[in-house]
């Protein structure tokens, strides 16, 4: 196939347009102020479904009940098996189904529906739907609305991809352990703290660090609500420039950068963390 | 005997240079002659320059000048059944496209401008227009000096984003700038009130207004802040194909022909965007009616 193409990686140097005035603005700037918009919004959004997502994860493994003691209440006749009279006045409430049913359907609600698609209703739907007031703020005098519905949006999303390796990491500690724990008296936070978790994020580094580069490279999304990181800026300099080809270019190297740094490092980071006898790459 | 034959084969072979000379000297129309195809690419959704029309086949003012061209092309090739391909494009993927040789012309609405033409080739301009504002009626915005505390979107990378912060810089405005992706999310922040006023072409303009829900809620605003050409895109360094469709354009200035197209798509037009020939556009016309 042809390629008719004038290669000018000059442009990501000096904005050639004003030749007369000499680089009045360098495109390489453009790419450089992206990438921090790409870092700031990948990072603020792990923050959120590295947390966030954990506990989903934990509260799908939730199976023996949870109660909740609730002062003054009667107890229904209808909800008895999960309700308990404590006696002096209070009632327990077992909320254990309520909080892994809410886990479940976030899971498959923020799962299922495409990043795309969320990005849109976060930015364009949420707004309208909310009161007036809340509406105009979230438009208008939210400091930086674009880049914090992405943070959201994007955390959101990854917190469902968290919690199902977070889940499948617990899932994956054999029965034993946990009897072990519950055995020599640690409570269910203990148990989890101590014992569970522990070992369960070792297990799930790999799939961790998949979801961190999802996060990073999905944040290219982004751009669809009006933040311009990496790709944005690359577009940018090429409807300006036209030199499609650079700016791209330029663009993949940073991205295939960043994510075989962070690959390097998790890699390190999973050997010296491993626990011999389990599965992972650094018990072999 | 030998003479003879010799004679032959000089002739043969001089008339066999006759016929593709067109082709032989220009590499796209050499390429289409080998397809028997001309890849046309086109915009979905520049109302009504290239669009989706009801029967799904792209349609519009830019479109049929395209169509012209590829009868055009069929003419000087002497091959009538020459398909056309309809490849769409997006502002973000035309320019790949024409430089990887897929598609052999560009229809839509693309500014012509300097710096494109370092990769790309344009026909004569078949359009002007030029950034101006779309606001609420009743917001008392006329100028863009009117905006300065305001927000308004404006479409990543379009040459309007470059004219509002140009502005912005010489007059030191203060507009906080909601980038957008594209003309419908542009229009969807003005609708829902996330900003002021959304800035483009001001055909686009109208064409947006002639789609949304209340056409009468909006009106398009101001002084012209640029000034932009729109020409169909060709492979650059192809002058032989260049001319081809500057030929057409031409006699289609020149016979009032381009006239009657203008008229079929703006005034009023199917879309009813309602636009008569700008004094600008007409005298264009005449400039570019070039004679044989």
């Amino acid at each position: 196939m042809e390629f008719s193409y004038n290669w000018d990686w000059s442009v990501l140097l000096c904005t050639v347009e004003d030749v007369e005035i000499g680089c009045i603005a360098p495109y390489f700037y453009w790419i450089v102020e992206g990438f921090g918009w790409t870092i700031a919004v990948a990072s603020a959004a792990w923050v959120i479904a590295f947390s966030w997502g954990s506990f989903i994860g934990i509260l799908r493994t939730l199976e023996a009940p949870i109660w909740l003691v609730v002062p003054f209440l009667k107890p229904s006749m209808k909800y008895k098996s999960s309700v308990i009279e404590t006696g002096n006045g209070a009632v327990m409430i077992n909320i254990g189904w309520f909080l892994h049913g809410f886990a479940t359907v976030y899971v498959t609600i923020f799962r299922n529906i495409p990043l795309l698609v969320q990005m849109f209703l976060w930015y364009f739907v949420l707004p309208e739907v909310v009161s007036k007031e809340a509406g105009m703020w979230l438009k208008r005098e939210m400091p930086l609305p674009e880049y914090w519905t992405a943070v959201a949006c994007l955390g959101l999303y990854t917190a469902s991809r968290v919690g199902e390796a977070v889940r499948a990491g617990i899932n994956s500690i054999t029965q034993g352990q946990h009897y072990a724990a519950m055995a020599i008296g640690l409570t269910r936070v203990q148990v989890y703290r101590c014992v569970l978790l522990p070992v369960a994020y070792r297990i799930i580094i790999p799939p961790l660090t998949s979801d961190f580069l999802g996060i990073f490279k999905n944040s290219s999304l982004a751009l669809t609500i009006g933040v311009l990181e990496l790709t944005a800026m690359t577009r940018q300099i090429d409807e300006y420039s036209y030199q499609t080809f650079e700016a791209f270019t330029a663009a993949t190297v940073l991205y295939i950068l960043v994510t075989a740094i962070v690959m390097f490092a998790m890699r390190i980071v999973e050997g010296r963390v491993a626990i011999p006898g389990m599965i992972s790459l650094g018990a072999k | 005997m030998l003479k003879k034959l010799l004679l032959s084969t000089v002739a043969i072979a001089f008339v066999a240079t006759i016929q593709p000379a067109e082709a032989a000297e220009s590499r796209v129309l050499k390429r289409i002659k080998e397809r028997g195809v001309v890849n046309m690419g086109h915009r979905e959704s520049s109302v009504p320059f290239a669009y989706i029309g009801k029967d799904g086949k792209p349609i519009g003012y830019s479109m049929d000048i395209c169509n012209m061209y590829v009868d055009k092309i069929r003419k000087v090739l002497k091959m009538p059944n020459i398909k056309v391909k309809h490849v769409p494009v997006t502002s973000q993927t035309r320019i790949a496209l024409m430089a990887n040789g897929t598609i052999d012309m560009e229809c839509g609405s693309t500014t012509n401008n300097l710096t494109r033409q370092k990769q790309v080739a344009y026909l004569a301009v078949t359009f002007i227009t030029g950034t101006k504002l779309a606001s609420k009626k009743g917001s008392g915005i006329k100028e863009v000096e009117d905006l300065n505390g305001k927000a308004i979107s404006l479409s990543q990378g379009t040459t309007n984003e470059k004219a509002i912060k140009r502005i912005m810089r010489e007059k030191g405005l203060k507009i906080k700038i909601v980038p957008v992706k594209d003309h419908p999310q542009g229009w969807l922040a003005l609708e829902t009130d996330r900003v002021d006023a959304y800035a483009t072409d001001d055909v686009l303009l109208y064409g947006l207004i002639s789609k949304s829900k209340n056409p009468d809620q909006f009106q398009v605003t101001g002084r012209f802040l640029s000034y932009d050409p729109y020409g169909i895109m060709v492979p650059q360094d192809d002058s032989k194909y260049q001319r081809l469709g500057n030929v057409l354009l031409a006699d289609l200035m020149r016979s009032g022909e381009m006239q009657k197209i203008y008229d079929k798509w703006f005034n009023p037009g199917p879309t009813g965007i309602n636009m008569p020939i700008s004094d600008t556009l007409r005298v264009a016309y005449e400039i570019q009616a070039l004679p044989h």
